[in-house]
């Protein structure tokens, strides 16, 4: 394979052990994220996806096999990788802007250039007007928006994205979803995101890795060919939809 | 003022003018005598004639509140900031604090006066004592409720243990932090008037038991208004900061639990 993937993940597993039994969440993954694709980990809720995201991330270790993030191994958390949540998870007490700015305040970023950047990316998301409100003023979307907006200010080379619109409403998810794409297309940051929407993932990636359930293992790896930039009306063209139901059929759903 | 908060202003005034006119009514017409039940003009009338002394000894008892108060916010925060920045110690604290909430504070505070003296210093001991766990079991328990995504998000960006502890924990516990003061702060009162009870020469609650050893009633009323409104006071200066600190945050009323501190 030519170059150095961005994620590279050989034969990870984890398991969980606690006080009456060992649990194992993850087999034997296998796969390998390119610099600047969009590629979907999508899986049945439960299936070990999140623990997929934090042991890449760097937050947990792996129990046997390796991840490594263009071409070094992780051994903890860096800064090239950029997280967004399953909930916003913004602090209260700081203005959308503030939030955005978090992350270069932990790294000791100067202070004016990282200004200048959360006013771009709160822009970049369609915020720019709410820069000085408060999360509770905010709408869940919008929330969520500002979230993306703070993983992407300290510019991550890497950006992972745990079912960042599984929280919100079908229709602001299709939008976000749009939106998503939209911010992708400015800036092509590496993606790894984890879905339990087909659709989604379809509609968002390169490729889509399927996961099977409990343990979590790879039952197939399917590169969407649809055209970029992808379009709302993709979503109910015939290659869209066949996409969808073989990848349904995988993980054994009757989807169409 | 705007306009509910004025109406909600009004009718309590209205409410508590209505309730001394009838007590003072009933007072007059039932002609009951004066060491039972003073009537409120009495009582008003004990205030302001002898308002000099009043004012010195309801200073005193302000006074010792605050400092045991504002020592169990000391206290008690970096109590709370120990139990959850280290947890191995956590299991040695809680225990220890429990033990101390659980002794009756009633009855320890003879001891004080024993060992402390007649001064003011047991006063503010017992005050601080009563006030001390609310604010430490609230403030751990803030401190240690930050959203979990939130600490994964510090953790992925390698946050060292203080700027975690400033940036995520701290705002984090404060409503739950004043939710405890505001417990704390009716709790350190009381504490100090156990305190004069017991042992004491000045304050309010020595002119309350001066009161019933002279059958004098309309002292007594007196000073126990005059308790209520420190009290109050107090309880509204904490909420007045709770709003100013965390105005993202509505005041909250706080739980009625509390009460066995003693």
């Amino acid at each position: 394979m030519p170059g150095t993937a961005a994620i590279e993940v050989r034969d990870l597993s984890k398991t969980f052990v606690t006080a009456d039994a060992e649990i194992p969440a993850l087999e034997r993954l296998n796969f390998r994220v390119e610099p600047g694709e969009f590629v979907s980990v999508l899986g049945p809720s439960g299936c070990g996806k999140t623990t997929l995201m934090r042991i890449v991330a760097g937050l947990t270790a792996p129990t046997s096999g390796a991840v490594a993030v263009d071409g070094v191994a992780v051994s903890g958390p860096q800064r090239k990788i950029g997280l967004v949540f399953q909930v916003p998870a913004l602090m209260q007490w700081r203005t959308a802007l503030d939030n955005v700015l978090l992350p270069t305040e932990i790294l000791g970023l100067e202070r004016s250039a990282s200004r200048k950047r959360a006013h771009e990316l709160l822009k970049l998301v369609g915020l720019a007007e709410f820069a000085l409100r408060y999360p509770r003023e905010l709408s869940g979307g919008m929330q969520q928006r500002v979230g993306i907006a703070r993983a992407l200010v300290h510019d991550p080379a890497i950006l992972l994205l745990d079912e960042p619109f599984s929280a919100l409403d079908i229709m602001t998810r299709n939008q976000l979803n749009t939106e998503l794409l939209r911010i992708w297309s400015e800036r092509r940051k590496t993606s790894l995101l984890i879905t339990h929407s087909i659709p989604e993932a379809v509609y968002l990636s390169d490729r889509v890795i399927v996961l099977g359930a409990r343990p979590a293992h790879i039952l197939d790896i399917v590169a969407v060919a649809l055209p970029r930039p992808r379009e709302p009306a993709m979503r109910v063209s015939l290659p869209f939809v066949q996409l969808v139901d073989r990848i349904g059929r995988l993980v054994g759903l009757e989807y169409v | 003022m705007a306009p509910a908060a004025f109406h909600r202003a009004l009718k309590l005034s209205l409410t508590l003018v209505a309730l001394v006119a009838t007590w003072e009514l009933l007072c007059r017409a039932l002609n009951i005598p004066v060491f039972l039940i003073p009537a409120p003009s009495q009582v008003a009338w004990r205030l302001y004639e002898k308002r000099d002394l009043y004012l010195i000894h309801t200073w005193i008892t302000l006074y010792e509140t605050t400092a045991g108060f504002l020592l169990a916010v000391v206290f008690g925060i970096l109590c709370a900031a120990i139990i959850v920045v280290i947890p191995k110690l956590r299991d040695i604290v809680m225990p220890l604090l429990l033990v101390a909430q659980l002794v009756p504070k009633v009855a320890i505070a003879p001891l004080l006066l024993i060992w402390f003296g007649y001064g003011l210093f047991p006063k503010v001991l017992v005050a601080f004592l009563v006030a001390f766990f609310p604010i430490v079991v609230n403030g751990a328990s803030g401190l240690a409720s930050v959203q979990p995504e939130l600490l994964d998000l510090g953790h992925s960006l390698q946050a060292s243990r203080w700027q975690t502890f400033w940036k995520f924990r701290i705002p984090s516990a404060l409503p739950e932090l004043f939710s405890g003061m505001k417990v704390a702060v009716t709790l350190a009162i009381i504490g100090a008037i156990i305190g004069e009870f017991v042992g004491g020469n000045r304050g309010l609650g020595y002119l309350i038991i001066v009161a019933n050893q002279e059958l004098d009633t309309p002292l007594a009323f007196a000073a126990i208004f005059l308790l209520s409104a420190a009290g109050i006071a107090l309880y509204a200066i904490v909420e007045m900061f709770e709003r100013m600190l965390i105005p993202w945050h509505a005041p909250s009323a706080p739980a009625p639990a509390a009460g066995h501190a003693m």
